[in-house]
């Protein structure tokens, strides 16, 4: 049953509140999955990572409402 | 007053286990813990029961005849348990409830909160927590009472937090002799003191984490996003904010979601940045790179937008029933969503 999610946002307190299962916390508000500071190469491989760690978090068995670290 | 009590095989004395199948049934007056009831000032006048095992494998069944019993009864109050820690059967009293409930009928309840019973009742139970085993008894039997005698009578039963009953997800508007500025102001002095207090409690709506994924490799992902990411000229006019829409836009064998091509019209955020990449929102060029290295099996062929500012639980909740319709038929195996 459900369609396994993953919820990448730099604000997982909320997400917690309102029941998402799978979180993963973003780099910011206003730019989740990059970081204008980095250099374009930079901001990819960042971004690769991010959605690396997300599609883990997907094939994990995880408990209700857990939060993961872009790093391990 | 009339009261009917529901009791499973065990607490009506027909058997343990090995009576888990046994058929619904009907007693005159109290049986097991209807005559502590009954002391506590809560006359039992009918009993009904059905075993475990009979309710959870002939649910339909088994309420057509427990509901006709009790509509027979005339009851002014039903009484569910209590059921403590008991799985099967918490998870009956919170169907007989839900099904009381829909018909106008009070029911008090007592299980633990954790009880499948609770999530099942839908809110139309007065829940009484108790502890896991039957030595809670004393301390459920004369709350129980109290309060189904109560909504016996029509009497006005006070909130959970004066009853002791657990929260029904039900707001009710009160007259307060403090202001509302006032009010913030002692819960946030007593949030700095360590005590976490709310007058609108949060939605419970919970939804247990679906299964993970068995093969990420083989798996279609599908990007989701509240960030209000669209084409540019937004040509379909998604609201900036309070949207009660979402939209799907197909990205074909785009690479990237490209500031020329997109935007965000997220009134929620400084998108400033966001809009000189919107791959920062929608991270497209990051999936493919995963797709490529064999990380994932595909991006699903197009996104789903909306935006998540001012927006109300219950249409979120619309929304992604929706869009999780539209993905399930799609065949998508997974999402990645991304917030704001």
């Amino acid at each position: 049953m459900g369609i396994p999610t993953v919820f990448i946002t730099a604000l997982p307190t909320i997400a917690q509140m309102v029941g998402a299962n799978r979180i993963v916390r973003g780099v910011a508000i206003t730019h989740p999955t990059g970081d204008p500071s980095l250099a374009a190469g930079d901001e990819l491989a960042l971004r690769v990572r991010i959605l690396d760690r997300a599609v883990e978090m997907l094939a994990a068995d995880v408990a209700p409402r857990t939060v993961w670290e872009i790093d391990a | 007053m009339t009261v009917v009590h529901y009791l499973n095989q065990f607490f009506a004395g027909l058997g343990g286990e090995e009576a888990a199948d046994h058929e619904t049934v009907r007693f005159d007056g109290p049986h097991g813990p209807g005559k502590a009831l009954t002391a506590a000032g809560l006359p039992i006048d009918v009993t009904v029961a059905c075993g475990d095992d009979r309710f959870a494998l002939h649910e339909a069944d088994c309420l057509v005849t427990l509901l006709a019993w009790i509509e027979e009864a005339g009851a002014d109050v039903v009484v569910c348990g209590p059921s403590f820690g008991s799985g099967r059967y918490g998870y009956a009293c919170g169907v007989l409830a839900r099904e009381l409930g829909r018909r106008g009928t009070p029911v008090v309840a007592a299980m633990t909160p954790d009880s499948p019973g609770v999530l099942a009742s839908e809110g139309a139970a007065y829940i009484v927590p108790t502890t896991g085993n039957v030595a809670g008894m004393r301390d459920a039997v004369p709350v129980v009472a109290s309060l189904a005698s109560r909504l016996a009578s029509g009497a006005v039963v006070g909130s959970p937090d004066e009853e002791g009953y657990l929260p029904r997800g039900l707001r009710a508007n009160v007259r307060s002799e403090q202001l509302g500025a006032e009010r913030a102001l002692d819960l946030l002095l007593a949030k700095l003191n360590g005590e976490l207090r709310t007058e609108i409690a949060p939605p419970t709506d919970r939804v247990a984490p679906p299964d993970p994924l068995g093969d990420p490799a083989a798996a279609r992902v599908a990007l989701v996003t509240e960030a209000g990411c669209v084409p540019q000229g937004n040509p379909d006019r998604l609201p900036t904010r309070h949207t009660n829409i979402w939209l799907r836009y197909p990205i074909g064998d785009r690479a990237e979601l490209g500031p020329e091509d997109y935007l965000s019209v997220h009134a929620g955020f400084d998108t400033t940045e966001a809009n000189r990449d919107p791959d920062r929102l929608v991270p497209l060029d990051a999936a493919r790179a995963l797709a490529e290295a064999g990380r994932i099996g595909r991006v699903h062929d197009e996104f789903f937008t909306t935006t998540g500012v001012d927006t109300p639980v219950a249409v979120s909740t619309r929304m992604g029933q929706e869009i999780g319709a539209e993905l399930r038929n799609a065949g998508v195996d997974a999402v990645i969503l991304t917030g704001t």
